[in-house]
């Protein structure tokens, strides 16, 4: 009996394991060396993540609350991956910050949050796992605890999630009224698609947009990221988006499988919207952050086509497109981190010139762009060929064109966003500037962030194993 | 012979690029690497004959058939026919040229250099793929490193025209993959699935509705790389601002994708469509004919008056492919494999020009053939070859079109080709002129009198370019046999469409 726990909640215990050990760091009257520390933690992670891909089983737990197989482990080494990188490229800013085991503590929570929630097997697991990981996000969010405005990003980022919670909590207890039960594989027989039960999809799925930011759900968004330090921000474009991603498209796909007519136009809706509106805010942008707030909101609507494609194509295609996202914004995080915590600047314009005195990290940067605006030979062109395929492919509006209708729309706005990610090309290759950013120093953790983000971008493209391997789980 | 060597040699090229210190370093790389790649052509060509010869009729040589995305039914599938293997000529005849001619670039060479080479590979990628997703991949694959060229060596208005080139580019690849797309999901293989194999999606009968709602998708997406009017306004600024060896390039080879890309994909895979379509393509192309000649003559920059030019000539490509006869489209080949390397000499002429006289308004220059008589000859030799004197490139390949044409019987055809034969007499006003202004004349400035003419490796890739238009020109049948075959084969898929409908 416990030997299952162990074992089925071995990614969860693992990291519970560390929340342990930094505990206990803080309890001795030792100071740590700040730099140790860091490099510390982030060896525990490394064996975290390389702890994860090992022995590996399915089954449930709890009553069936809490299930597990090799994809949801897959998705949760995605997340570990994904973690370690944000760590890695926050050793500059951590540095000289005085309560780093802290950080790591509410970062590990939401961590923690988020395994359960990709875990569950029934809603009320689902809604423990969601609020273990945001309301710990709100503390990071203001952790830059001098800043005014990390404090109103942090303000914002609780009101907006507890008005999303209750969305989504009012949509769960009227799914219970009309059904009776939380588990998933009940709910998908029980539920119909009657009017009530519509209604509270779209209450359901109004509570996901708001933690996915779509739009129209997606004002908190900007100011929270500009606001938060850049780590934190990264984190929750990528990681937290990620893990909401990826429940998301289980519940879909698990539970709402008899309602696909009414999510496919729901998602055929938000999809257009989150994209174009993404974009167009996107254009204006002067702020690097916010500029890849907004990007990151044009990138939902792209992965949100995928899951309109309703087929193991498209629901393979929304987790490798997220894995390389990892890597592709968080490549673009890293560097804009880096500079922010050398020389504390942010916007489009000082970037002019940057090409000049950092050869190595303009490179970094432009390709990670490259990848999220979908060039080829990074592996974003072969992400967002697969998620608009996938979306071309459903065998939803057979007969009807939509689908196509659909993905015309991504790719006018492939157009768009690709103009946007050339003008940081362009300021940092062309355009004059007297005053450059000078040479921004790297240290190992960032250069090993870096070095993971550019092998993954080109990698994961071209060896198609790792989409053969997520497509053979997924099947 | 293995294909996948096309691609390694460039792929190695750029992988010692990276490891390059020093200008020396770099350009002797890059030149070694390039002209590889140009020996490697030259093998490929002596080994297809040497196939063909010995009875091979398979449709495609040397296939290579690898699974790349098994679950989406992606295969690293390539091969080549003779349209390709002139393609592949071109190519390597250009990269070799435009490598020569930078030979001077000297700040960022490497990024220069590497770019440039990069560009190549998506151009042999672009024409050994038999897949509809490794040529997808390679077309976009060959858009930012135009962009990143024309931005940072560029001159004029470079950001802007760079912009726009990226952005129209782009958008044409879009129009693209929503013709592959539909190809795709419309196609159903033996076993029940979906195929992206240009080689099997030929043998199918696309549905007519389908291919007429996603032939213009893929007419019109390559069409935007090979100039179709009205989205054309990307080459007259994208060329100009380009720095010389990518002017080369872009209306040297990218504009021959989307060419091949029309033939290939739009016209080979989805031919009742293209049947039913030809009349719009031939209208757009005769406009495309017309509109460039008159807009060159009123250019007075050297490389607006290429640039313009090439959206005269390039509609030719088109208006052969839309005529649909064996002829015509073997034509619009040779017209693709004479303007690439006739615009490249000339842009590479003009860039010569421009390097030693600091100008490229006619106005400015005159009597250039006294000082740097080499660069002057080469340049009257590319502007005869542009009005199409016989002897040279653009005369067989023109004629070869406007015979094609003529094969049609009907008057609507007839008009075309007079149209687009008129534009012939507009192209020899702007071609004298120019020749006469800038060529000939009295020295327009005494500074002229400094200039030193062309260089080793300059007079090397001029060389071989000229090499390359008066072998075509003289002897016009070895490239009429290496095409000819295959357009036949497009024809045939053509007029079996025609009888199953």
């Amino acid at each position: 009996m416990w030997s299952d726990y162990l074992h089925l909640m071995k990614m969860e215990m693992t990291l519970i394991v560390i929340l342990f050990i930094l505990l206990f760091l803080k309890l001795g009257k030792k100071e740590w060396d700040a730099g140790k520390l860091l490099h510390f933690i982030n060896i525990l992670l490394v064996i975290n993540l390389i702890f994860g891909f090992f022995y590996n089983t399915e089954g449930s737990l709890f009553g069936n609350m809490f299930r597990t197989n090799h994809l949801l482990a897959l998705e949760k080494n995605i997340l570990n991956l994904g973690t370690l990188i944000v760590s890695l490229q926050s050793f500059h800013w951590l540095k000289d910050h005085k309560h780093i085991p802290e950080f790591y503590m509410l970062l590990l929570s939401t961590l923690l949050g988020m395994f359960f929630m990709i875990s569950s097997n029934n809603l009320l697991m689902f809604y423990l796992g969601l609020e273990l990981s945001t309301i710990p996000l709100a503390a990071l969010a203001n952790f830059d605890l001098e800043k005014k405005i990390s404090s109103e990003a942090a303000m914002k980022f609780i009101l907006s999630s507890a008005f999303s919670s209750g969305l989504l909590l009012f949509g769960i207890s009227m799914i219970y009224g009309t059904t009776g039960t939380l588990n998933y594989h009940e709910l998908s027989q029980q539920l119909t698609g009657s009017p009530l039960q519509i209604l509270s999809f779209v209450m359901f799925a109004a509570g996901f947009g708001f933690k996915f930011s779509a739009i129209p759900f997606h004002l908190w968004t900007a100011d929270v990221y500009e606001g938060s330090p850049v780590a934190v921000a990264s984190y929750l474009s990528v990681i937290s988006k990620g893990a909401i991603l990826f429940v998301f498209v289980s519940v879909l796909y698990q539970v709402f499988e008899n309602m696909t007519t009414v999510w496919y136009n729901l998602l055929f809706l938000l999809s257009v919207f989150t994209m174009t509106i993404g974009n167009l805010f996107a254009l204006r942008q002067q702020n690097m952050k916010r500029f890849l707030a907004f990007s990151s909101i044009a990138q939902v609507g792209f992965i949100l086509i995928g899951i309109t494609g309703q087929s193991s194509e498209g629901s393979a295609a929304v987790i490798y497109f997220i894995l390389i996202y990892v890597f592709s914004n968080l490549g673009a995080f890293g560097v804009v981190s880096l500079v922010s915590a050398a020389t504390g600047r942010e916007t489009v314009n000082d970037y002019k010139g940057f090409y000049k005195n950092n050869k190595t990290l303009t490179w970094v940067l432009a390709i990670s762009l490259f990848s999220l605006a979908g060039i080829p030979p990074t592996a974003g062109f072969f992400g967002k060929f697969f998620l608009l395929l996938a979306g071309a492919g459903t065998t939803h509006t057979t007969g009807g064109h939509a689908n196509y209708i659909l993905i015309t729309i991504a790719v006018l706005n492939l157009i768009i966003s690709l103009y946007y990610y050339l003008r940081i090309i362009r300021a940092m290759f062309m355009d004059n500037n007297n005053n450059p950013i000078e040479k921004v120093k790297a240290t190992l953790s960032p250069n090993i962030s870096f070095v993971i983000c550019i092998v993954g971008i080109i990698v994961t493209g071209f060896a198609s194993g790792a989409y053969d391997f997520i497509y053979s789980l997924v099947k | 012979m293995n294909l996948s060597l096309l691609l390694l040699v460039p792929l190695i090229t750029l992988t010692a690029l990276l490891f390059c210190k020093g200008l020396k370093q770099v350009r002797s790389i890059s030149l070694f690497g390039s002209a590889v790649q140009f020996v490697l052509s030259f093998v490929l060509l002596y080994w297809y004959w040497k196939e063909r010869a010995s009875g091979n009729n398979a449709a495609f040589l040397f296939e290579e058939n690898y699974v790349w995305y098994a679950p989406l039914h992606i295969n690293y599938h390539i091969g080549v026919d003779g349209i390709s293997v002139a393609m592949i000529l071109l190519t390597s005849f250009v990269v070799l040229a435009g490598v020569l001619v930078s030979w001077k670039v000297e700040t960022l060479s490497k990024e220069f250099f590497f770019l440039l080479l990069f560009l190549g590979v998506g151009a042999y990628g672009f024409f050994i793929s038999l897949d509809l997703f490794t040529l997808f991949f390679f077309l976009e694959l060959s858009v930012i490193p135009k962009y990143l060229l024309i931005g940072i060596w560029g001159s004029g208005k470079k950001e802007y025209s760079a912009m726009k080139l990226a952005l129209m580019l782009m958008g044409g690849s879009g129009f693209v993959f929503i013709g592959l797309a539909g190809l795709f999901f419309n196609t159903n293989t033996v076993d029940g699935t979906h195929t992206f194999d240009i080689l099997q999606i030929a043998q199918m009968h696309i549905p007519l509705e389908v291919q007429q709602i996603f032939f213009p998708f893929a007419f019109v997406g390559f069409g935007v790389f090979g100039a179709l009017f009205p989205f054309h306004t990307w080459v007259p600024d994208g060329h100009s601002s380009a720095p010389t060896a990518a002017s080369m390039f872009l209306a040297g080879i990218s504009m021959k994708l989307g060419g091949y890309g029309c033939l290939r994909v739009a016209t080979f895979l989805m031919p009742d469509a293209a049947q039913q379509y030809s009349w719009i393509i031939i209208i757009l192309s005769c406009i495309a004919i017309l509109y460039g000649a008159f807009a060159t003559m009123m250019q007075t920059d050297l490389k607006y008056i290429n640039a313009y030019s090439s959206v005269s000539h390039c509609g030719f490509v088109l208006l052969g492919i839309g005529i649909l006869t064996k002829t015509a489209i073997a034509g619009a080949v040779m017209q693709m494999v004479s303007h690439g390397l006739m615009t490249a000499l000339f842009f590479a002429a003009i860039g010569m020009i421009y390097d030693r006289t600091h100008t490229r308004q006619m106005a400015q220059l005159g009597g250039l053939l006294k000082v740097m008589p080499f660069i002057s000859t080469v340049f009257v030799i590319v502007a005869l070859c542009s009005l199409g004197l016989p002897g040279l490139s653009g005369f067989v390949a023109e004629v070869t079109i406007f015979m094609g044409s003529w094969e049609r019987a009907d008057a609507f055809y007839k008009v075309a080709t007079i149209v687009a034969c008129a534009s012939i007499v507009v192209t020899a006003v702007y071609i004298l002129r120019v020749v006469g202004k800038a060529i000939m004349g009295p020295l327009a400035s005494k500074e002229f009198n400094l200039i030193k003419d062309a260089g080793w490796h300059e007079k090397l890739a001029t060389g071989l370019l000229v090499v390359a238009i008066v072998a075509i020109g003289v002897a016009p049948f070895w490239l009429n046999n290496l095409i000819g075959p295959d357009a036949d084969l497009i024809m045939k898929n053509i007029s079996n469409g025609m009888v199953i409908k």
